[in-house]
């Protein structure tokens, strides 16, 4: 367990840290027709849109309660019910997914109380769903915010019930903040070789993979979770958590459902991945199929391939704790040193690194402990290429967000196949850094001129 | 801020908006609302300002989203790109404690940086608890003796125009006239030619675009003292008050400082684009114009016809293949009459644009260079615009990357033209890049391959998740 160090400075320089209200606006994005609120000043949305769609390259739906000076003064709840109804009336959404920023958070805002409002005043908006999250951006960071609102979707729309297994070969999994579209993709994949049917909570695979639907515009998010589907998770087999930023939220759904939980710490290792075959087998009574098996040793044979390049290689993570952990037990399961790393906030997967230290900061943070400790190597999001261009060092980009880099959004880390291409492109940017000795001219030798002639190449 | 300042913020007697009860700065809907804050405003237009410490006050979203943007290039110094944020935590909210830690952020930054100056974003939550940002920036200026400069922009006080403005009055207020001009570097004297002082407001050096400019103001002997903002030094804002002329570039949301200027200093300005040979050949006239000297108006003259003819021998082969083609000119605001005189050059036809923000001396102004049939676009929601650019048979959607993913998965081609860009369109030179990057999206091979259906047919979509194929309760 690592000591966790606290924040020392009052100046936060480079900012590792996304808000939580955008980790929760992310949640809702995995829902089928749904549209996420921030409550706030309209700036918080455009921000947090641009923040998406440059990360993305999707148009992404997002609204705002559009706070200004006398609402944030007066109290602007009224603004909730107004752009409930807008959006209502406007989009006809199946969810609108509300998340509050500090603004509103400050000024004290009471969003159960303006649902309520909204819904005697709108009995015609009823089919509307509406789930709330609490997420000021003083607190917390992108993760706690996704996982926030992902317990507040299971505790408002998922019914309790004691039908735990009436669709037996149905399969819940929590998806952490720290997976990609791509990642969804692999779990779904591989539950289905089981013969099981996944059902992914949130499902941004759907919503967020980068495709290219029929109709030329929507409103609302295209593809994702429906909240019919959502509702039948309490009739499933199990429920899988990936991620240990989502324990809260599980605990609600198996309280709710006893549809009994089994959690991963995240996918991107041997052993998780081997653990998470094995209980699929163990749940469908079916045996791992082929592909698994041949994609397996196929990473075996990768591991022993690149051990050369990631053993003893000193890295730098920079992450939300979920994925700090995720990218962690990656390096470390193949010999390498993770020696500088900065959580953008506290979170539960904290407690289960395998460090002696985490500092809880930012980049600056990161840059000069990477500095220090000689990182060999950066992990991290399009925020560290400065640094890892300061530092004269790779930056193999991960996280949230991924603006300079094309199809970052959806690479998949998680499964053999993941791991095995996450190996290969870590050991290339070590095989890019490869330092040559220095070449010693002797006083007696008989090369003539060449160490004058040398500096020059050696530069280009 | 005050309500009282905000109100005289809005009132811009050099705004034609002004006179309007529809104007750019009217309050946004809740539920159907799009763009940015004061914050956002006032933070775009001062952030080029490449040797400041660009502190940013408030819980993390203001600046954990904004910071690290791209757009803008420094010859010089980077610690523009440096993010900076109290990250104000729920202990500070509910203790009071940010003005302490911005005080303590301000030390930390000149130990850690050593700024030519520190500029102080004021954000929602600190207003909202009534940080005094003032006085910790004059207390902190006092203390370290590095000009700490407050700008009072809280995201709710309004939009990202009134945004702009309150940073043009915080440069106004706090920096413009605070030092003189350096002697002209030796060395940079030619015989007969007089060096006359100018500014630009307004031009935020794109993709490093305005650098295709200035070597045509070098040759014309015009010194820019300061470029508001792009690439700009604090030093510079510092001596704006002495040019002889100032340049609004292409937009009027810091018309605050040339009026102001031009009462307080009696300088003149005028309104002028690096948008096209029609349009940059004209701001370099004005140039010559409000400046009133002879020779250097020949000199202008002599220039223009020089760059005119070079361009347009450079741009012969691309008019015959834009020729003719059919844009949707969107962008969202007043820039659109200087881009349409851009594509016009190009032998281009501007079918429809966006006027939401343009003044009516801006659609006027429109209908003179487009005809009268030309669509104007008030109200520009994504939809609206996929259908006037079916409607009106458009072969390009130009407009801001904002729209950008719309137009992609509307299959049509699109060419972003607001400030998060790659691209440097400016300037005689600015038209070969914006010829090239037109051909490469109209051009492109892609457009049959994304439009047409697959081979097996058209099934309502083929990537729908699979859960909805088969609901069973095996």
């Amino acid at each position: 367990m690592a000591e966790v160090h606290k924040r020392k400075k009052p100046l936060a320089v480079n900012p590792l840290k996304a808000s939580q209200t955008m980790g929760a606006a992310l949640a809702y994005l995995g829902f089928n027709r749904a549209m996420p609120l921030m409550h706030g000043s309209q700036g918080c949305t455009a921000f947090a849109k641009v923040f998406f769609v440059r990360h993305f390259r999707e148009p992404i739906p997002l609204q705002t309660t559009a706070m200004d000076q006398v609402s944030s003064i007066m109290g602007a709840d009224d603004n909730i019910v107004e752009a409930l109804t807008t959006i209502s009336e406007k989009q006809k959404p199946a969810l609108i997914g509300i998340c509050s920023t500090g603004l509103a958070e400050t000024q004290g805002t009471d969003m159960r109380r303006a649902i309520t409002e909204f819904r005697q005043q709108h009995p015609e908006f009823d089919k509307v769903a509406v789930v709330a999250a609490s997420t000021p951006d003083f607190s917390g960071c992108f993760e706690t915010g996704f996982a926030l609102a992902m317990k507040e979707i299971i505790s408002a729309l998922i019914p309790e019930a004691s039908r735990a297994g009436s669709r037996a070969r149905q399969v819940n999994v929590l998806c952490g903040s720290h997976l990609t579209p791509g990642d969804l993709e692999f779990i779904s994949d591989s539950i289905e070789s089981f013969g099981l049917r996944p059902l992914l909570i949130p499902d941004l695979s759907a919503s967020l993979d980068g495709h290219l639907p029929s109709e030329e515009y929507s409103p609302l998010t295209t593809g994702g979770l429906t909240l019919d589907e959502l509702q039948t998770a309490v009739e499933s087999r199990a429920t899988l958590v990936i991620g240990p930023s989502l324990h809260d939220a599980a605990r609600v759904l198996e309280q709710r459902s006893g549809v009994p939980t089994h959690s991963f710490p995240h996918l991107h290792s041997l052993q998780q991945v081997d653990r998470w075959m094995m209980t699929l087998s163990e749940l469908s009574g079916v045996e791992v199929p082929t592909r698994w098996r041949r994609h397996r040793s196929q990473l075996q044979d990768a591991m022993l391939d690149t051990h050369f390049m990631l053993g003893h290689l000193r890295v730098a993570i920079a992450a939300d704790p979920d994925l700090l952990l995720a990218l962690h037990d990656l390096v470390v399961s193949m010999g390498g040193q993770v020696v500088t790393a900065v959580a953008a906030a506290k979170g539960p997967a904290l407690k289960q690194l395998a460090l002696e230290q985490v500092q809880v900061g930012d980049l600056e943070d990161l840059e000069l402990d990477a500095r220090a400790q000689k990182v060999e190597m950066l992990i991290g999001n399009s925020h560290l290429l400065e640094t890892a261009e300061r530092l004269h060092r790779p930056l193999l980009r991960a996280g949230f967000p991924q603006y300079d880099h094309v199809g970052g959004f959806q690479r998949v880390w998680c499964g053999y196949r993941g791991i095995q291409q996450a190996l290969f492109d870590i050991a290339n940017l070590k095989l890019s850094q490869h330092e040559e000795i220095a070449p010693y001219y002797s006083i007696y030798a008989q090369k003539r001129n060449e160490r004058e002639q040398q500096p020059r190449a050696a530069e280009g | 801020m005050k309500a009282k300042d905000i109100a005289e913020l809005l009132d811009e007697p050099a705004c034609e908006h002004n006179t309007k009860s529809k104007s750019g700065c009217a309050k946004p809907k809740p539920g159907a609302s799009a763009g940015g804050c004061a914050f956002d405003g006032a933070q775009i237009a001062l952030l080029p300002i490449a040797d400041v410490a660009h502190i940013v006050h408030g819980p993390i979203a203001c600046a954990g989203s904004s910071w690290d943007n791209r757009g803008t290039r420094s010859s010089g110094p980077t610690l523009y790109r440096v993010g900076m944020t109290t990250d104000l935590t729920e202990q500070d909210v509910i203790m009071g404690r940010g003005e302490k830690r911005l005080f303590h952020s301000i030390k930390q930054a000149i130990d850690g940086y050593s700024p030519n100056a520190i500029f102080v974003y004021n954000t929602c939550v600190p207003a909202l608890i009534g940080d005094d940002v003032d006085a910790v920036c004059k207390a902190a200026t006092e203390r370290w003796g590095v000009p700490v400069v407050p700008v009072d922009g809280a995201g709710f006080y309004g939009t990202k125009n009134l945004g702009n403005r309150i940073a043009g009055e915080a440069m106004f207020k706090h920096v413009i006239g605070t030092r003189e001009p350096d002697p002209l570097p030796p060395g940079s004297e030619r015989p007969g030619i007089k060096v006359h002082d100018v500014n630009l407001i307004g031009e935020y050096n794109i993709a490093g675009e305005f650098w295709h400019v200035l070597p045509l103001l070098d040759e014309l002997g015009i010194r820019v003292l300061c470029t508001l903002s792009g690439d700009a030094r604090f030093h510079e804002v510092q001596s704006m008050h002495r040019a002889e002329v100032n340049m609004m570039v292409c937009s009027k949301a810091m018309v605050n400082v040339a009026r102001k200027m031009e009462s307080a200093y009696g300088i003149p300005w005028f309104e002028g684009s690096f948008y096209g040979i029609t349009d940059t050949s004209q701001a370099l006239r004005d140039f010559a114009r409000l400046i009133g000297d002879p020779d250097l108006s020949a000199r202008t003259e002599a220039l223009i016809e020089r760059e005119e003819s070079r361009i347009r021998a450079a741009l012969e082969p691309w008019r015959a293949r834009l020729g003719g083609k059919r844009v949707l000119l969107y962008t969202g605001g007043v820039k659109s009459w200087s881009v349409v005189s851009a594509l016009q050059d190009l032998g281009m036809k501007v079918v429809a644009t966006g006027t939401k923000k343009s003044t009516e001396e801006d659609k006027a102004r429109i209908r003179e260079l487009m005809g009268e049939d030309t669509k104007m676009i008030e109200e520009g929601g994504a939809k609206e615009l996929i259908n006037i650019v079916h409607e009106y048979k458009a072969d390009i959607l130009i407009a801001g990357g904002r729209n950008l993913y719309t137009a992609l998965k509307a299959r049509i081609p699109f060419l972003d033209i607001n400030q998060e860009r790659e691209f440097g369109y400016a300037g005689y030179e600015g038209m070969l890049e914006l010829v090239r990057q037109l051909a490469l999206t109209i051009e492109s091979p892609i457009w049959p391959a994304v439009r047409e259906p697959a081979p097996w047919g058209e099934r309502s979509d083929s990537i729908e998740p699979l859960q909805l194929a088969e609901v069973n309760h095996g």
